[in-house]
C-alpha cells in the first residue's frame, strides 16, 4: 500500500475491496463497538449534555461568521506573547513555509506530534524531498509511519491494524528508523506500547525542532492547546528548542472561558475519558521553559472556499473528535481509507469535497458515502447536521452550479455519472405537474404489473444490482381512495 | 498581495452574507450548562477527587502536614529513586525526610540529564474532582514542564482543600492562560490499540498524588 491517497478510485470501488477483508472488517467492528459503548457511558454522566453540545455549536458558529476579525485578534496576541504568525493560503505554501523555518534551524530531523492538518497538507513528504526527516510520535501515526500505509481514522490512524499486526510491523520496521523492536516481542497492548517508547525516547531527547497542529487557538490571549493522552505531545511541545505549528484557521475560540464547553466534550467524545491524560497550552514563548521560538503557521487550504458555501461551512465546526466515525455503519465496514482523503467517516465525506472540491472522482463520489442514517449528527459535540450536508453536495455534484474555489467565484458543471438520474428526475417532475399523465401512467403500470421485470434494463441496472424494484400495488392510491372514501367505504 | 491579505480577503467575500449587526459574542453563547454536576460538601469533592484519579490508575495518599515528608521518603524508597528533581520553589520541608539525592530543576541540564532521575516532586495549581485532573502553571514549586516529563515517576503535592475545585469551568476561571499550563489525568496512556486503553507510553509511567489536608 502505498502512502499517498492520489489516483484513489471512487469510494463504491475502494469500499468494495475493504468489506471483503475479513481481518479488517473484524478489526474495525472490535474498536468501533469497544469505544461506542464507552462514549454513551461517559455523555450519560453530564446532565447538561445537550446544553454544552448547544454553547459548542454557537461558539463555533459565532466565530466562523467573524472569522477574519478573530483571526486579526489571534495574530496579535501570539505575536505579543512572542510567536511568529504566518500565512499559508494553501498546502504548498505551508510546506514551504515549515520547510524554510527548519532549515534556517540547520536541523535535518523534526519530531511531530500528531496533526490533522500536517497530514492534509502532506508535510512529511515535503519535507522529505527537502532532505529533513520527519519521526512521527504518536503511537498509532508510529504504525502507520513504519507501515508505510495509511491512517484510516481521526483519532487512531491504524485502527485498521490489530495488535498481531502492530508486533509484525514494529519487529520488521523499527531498526531501520532507529533502535530495534526488543527480541521476541510479544502483541500485548502493553509490551506494544513499550517498545515505542524506547523507539521514540531517544529521538525526543536530542530533538532540536517541534512540529505540531492544535485542538483550539484562543484569540483574546493568543493560547494554544493540545490535547493528547501518551506524553508524545509534550514531549514535542516543551523539549525542542523551536516550535512549528500548523494550524487551520478555523480552529479559533474567541475566550479563555470557551474552553470549559470544548475541554468537557472533546475528551469525552474523542476516547470517552473524563478527561484525556495530557492537555498542554502555551502562549507564545516562556523564558526558560520549553520552546525559545514559536512559529504558527494559519493554514487556509480550502476552509475559506468552505466558508463561502452557507449550508456547508458548518463542517468548519468539527473539533476532529471522530465520534461521527465510531458510530457510522458505513465506516465500520468500509474502513478509513475508502475515503481517499486524511478526513474519513461522515465529517471526511463532507469535509473532503469542499476542501478539495468535487472535481476528482472520489472526491466527487463522498457525499454519498452515507445511508443518511443520521447518527453521526446525533454523536457530533458540535451538532454538525452531516446528513444535510451531504444531500446539499449531493445536489452540488448533480446539478452544478456556483461554488467557491481557490477563492474564486465558479459555476460547476453537473456532474456526467448522473445523466440518467437527471432524465428520470424531469420526467417525474413533468408527470406530477400534468394529474392526468400521471393517472394514466399509473393506471398503466398497475394493470401490465404481471409483465414487470425485477430488474431494470440499461443504465438503471445498477439501481437494482443490489435492491428489487418495488411492486406496483394492483390499484393506483388515487382510485383507491375515490373508491372507498379513504378506507370509510371498506371493501 | 500577501497570504494574509489573500486570505483574510477570501474570508471577508465568504462571509458577505452575515449582517453587520449581528448578535454580539456576549449574547450569541448561551451559558446554560453547569458550573459544576451536582451539589457537594468540600469533603464529597475531595472524595471525588480521590475515586477520579483512581480510576484512571494515578494512586492516590491522604495525609497531613506533619506526615507529609515521610509518606514522600517512603515513595521514593518504593520506587527505588536514589535521585529525586526538584522544582526550586518546592517547600524544603517535603523533602526533609529522604535521603535521595536532590537534583535542582536547572535550565541548562540536558534531557538526557533528566532522564537519568527516577523521580520528579511538585505542587500544583489547581486540581479537577469532576475529571480527576491535576494541573501544573510552572509556579515555582511546579518548574519547568519538561521536569515532570521526563522521570518515570511524578509524586503531585496537592493541598486539601484549598487547591481543589469541583469543575473544569471553576479550574479555567483560577488557571492563567499566560502561563504555560500542563492538565494531567492519570500517568500517560493510549487507545491506539485496538481502542483498547493502555497505560504507560511516553510520560511518567506512575503518577502518585498526595492529597495534603
Amino acid at each position: 500500500m502505498s502512502g499517498t491517497f492520489v489516483g484513489m478510485p471512487a469510494f463504491p470501488e475502494a469500499a468494495r475491496d475493504a468489506v471483503g477483508n475479513p481481518t479488517l472488517r473484524g478489526n474495525l467492528r472490535h474498536a468501533t463497538h469497544t469505544i461506542r459503548a464507552k462514549r454513551d457511558r461517559a455523555v450519560a454522566e453530564l446532565a447538561d449534555w445537550a446544553q454544552l453540545r448547544e454553547a459548542g455549536r454557537r461558539i463555533k458558529d459565532h466565530t466562523l461568521r467573524h472569522l477574519d476579525r478573530y483571526l486579526e485578534q489571534l495574530e496579535a496576541s501570539v505575536t505579543a506573547a512572542g510567536g511568529t504568525v504566518h500565512w499559508a493560503a494553501d498546502a504548498e505554501e505551508a510546506n514551504r513555509i515549515v520547510t524554510r523555518l527548519v532549515k534556517e534551524t540547520g536541523e535535518s530531523e523534526v519530531v511531530k506530534v500528531k496533526s490533522m492538518a500536517t497530514q492534509e497538507i502532506g508535510l512529511n513528504e515535503a519535507l522529505e524531498a527537502a532532505g529533513v526527516r520527519a519521526y512521527e510520535t504518536d503511537l498509532a501515526e508510529l504504525i502507520v509511519q513504519l507501515g508505510h500505509d495509511r491512517p484510516s481514522h481521526i483519532l487512531v490512524p491504524a485502527i485498521h491494524r490489530n495488535r498481531g499486526e502492530i508486533r509484525d510491523i514494529f519487529t520488521r520496521e523499527m531498526g531501520s528508523w532507529g533502535r530495534p523492536a526488543p527480541e521476541g516481542l510479544t502483541d500485548r497492548p502493553a509490551d506494544l506500547a513499550e517498545a515505542a517508547r524506547v523507539h521514540l525516547r531517544e529521538k525526543f531527547l536530542r530533538a532540536k525542532v517541534g512540529v505540531s497542529g492544535a485542538n483550539f487557538m484562543v484569540a483574546e490571549t493568543g493560547t494554544l492547546v493540545v490535547v493528547e493522552s501518551e506524553g508524545n505531545g509534550r514531549m514535542c511541545l516543551t523539549l525542542p528548542e523551536t516550535l512549528i505549528s500548523v494550524v487551520g484557521i478555523e480552529k479559533i475560540v474567541p475566550t479563555w472561558r470557551d474552553l470549559e464547553v470544548f475541554l468537557q466534550t472533546l475528551p469525552r467524545s474523542s476516547t470517552a475519558e473524563r478527561m484525556n491524560p495530557y492537555t498542554s497550552t502555551w502562549t507564545g514563548t516562556t523564558d526558560e521553559d520549553g520552546p525559545r521560538a514559536f512559529h504558527l503557521v494559519l493554514l487556509d487550504n480550502g476552509r475559506t472556499d468552505t466558508l463561502a458555501d452557507q449550508v456547508g461551512r458548518q463542517a468548519l465546526r468539527c473539533i476532529r473528535c471522530s465520534a461521527c466515525l465510531n458510530v457510522c455503519p458505513v465506516y465500520e465496514r468500509a474502513g478509513g481509507h475508502a475515503y481517499g482523503s486524511v478526513y474519513p467517516g461522515p465529517i471526511g465525506a463532507i469535509l473532503t469535497p469542499q476542501l478539495r472540491g468535487t472535481a476528482s472522482e472520489i472526491d466527487a463520489s463522498l457525499p454519498y458515502a452515507s445511508s443518511l442514517c443520521g447518527a453521526c449528527y446525533e454523536a457530533c459535540p458540535v451538532a454538525i447536521d452531516i446528513p444535510e450536508v451531504l444531500v446539499h453536495l449531493r445536489e452540488r455534484v448533480v446539478q452544478g452550479g456556483p461554488a467557491v474555489r481557490r477563492g474564486n467565484k465558479v459555476v460547476l458543471r453537473p456532474a456526467k455519472g448522473h445523466a440518467a438520474e437527471r432524465a428520470a428526475m424531469r420526467a417525474a417532475g413533468w408527470a406530477f405537474a400534468h394529474p392526468g399523465a400521471l393517472r394514466t401512467g399509473q393506471r398503466l403500470a398497475s394493470r401490465s404489473r404481471r409483465l414487470h421485470p425485477r430488474t431494470l434494463p440499461g443504465p438503471g441496472r445498477a439501481w437494482t444490482g443490489s435492491r428489487d424494484l418495488p411492486a406496483v400495488p394492483a390499484e393506483p392510491f388515487r382510485d383507491w381512495w375515490q373508491r372507498t372514501r379513504g378506507g370509510k367505504d371498506a371493501k | 498581495m500577501n497570504s494574509r491579505e489573500r486570505i483574510l480577503g477570501r474570508v471577508r467575500r465568504a462571509l458577505a452574507d452575515v449582517p453587520a449587526d449581528e448578535t454580539p459574542y456576549e449574547r450569541a453563547v448561551p451559558r446554560d450548562y453547569l458550573r459544576e454536576h451536582g451539589e457537594r460538601t468540600t469533603e464529597e469533592t475531595v472524595e471525588l477527587l480521590a475515586e477520579n484519579l483512581t480510576d484512571y490508575r494515578a494512586v492516590v495518599h491522604r495525609t497531613n502536614r506533619e506526615e507529609l515528608p515521610v509518606l514522600i521518603m517512603r515513595l521514593l524508597d518504593a520506587h527505588g529513586s536514589r535521585e529525586v528533581l526538584v522544582p526550586e520553589g518546592l517547600p524544603p520541608e517535603w523533602l526533609s525526610a529522604t535521603r535521595a539525592l536532590r537534583v535542582e530543576d536547572r535550565a541548562t541540564d540536558t534531557p538526557d540529564r533528566l532522564d537519568r532521575v527516577g523521580s520528579v516532586v511538585t505542587g500544583c495549581a489547581v486540581a479537577v474532582a469532576e475529571t480527576g485532573t491535576i494541573v501544573l502553571d510552572g509556579s515555582p514549586d511546579q518548574g519547568r514542564r519538561r521536569i515532570s516529563l521526563i522521570p518515570d515517576h511524578h509524586i503531585c503535592v496537592v493541598r486539601v482543600p484549598e487547591q481543589i475545585v469541583g469543575s473544569v469551568p471553576q479550574a479555567l476561571e483560577r488557571l492563567d492562560p499566560s502561563r504555560p499550563l500542563t492538565w494531567i489525568s492519570g500517568p500517560s496512556a493510549t487507545s491506539d490499540i485496538e481502542l483498547d486503553r493502555v497505560e504507560g507510553v511516553h510520560g511518567p509511567r506512575a503518577l502518585e498524588v498526595i492529597l495534603v489536608g
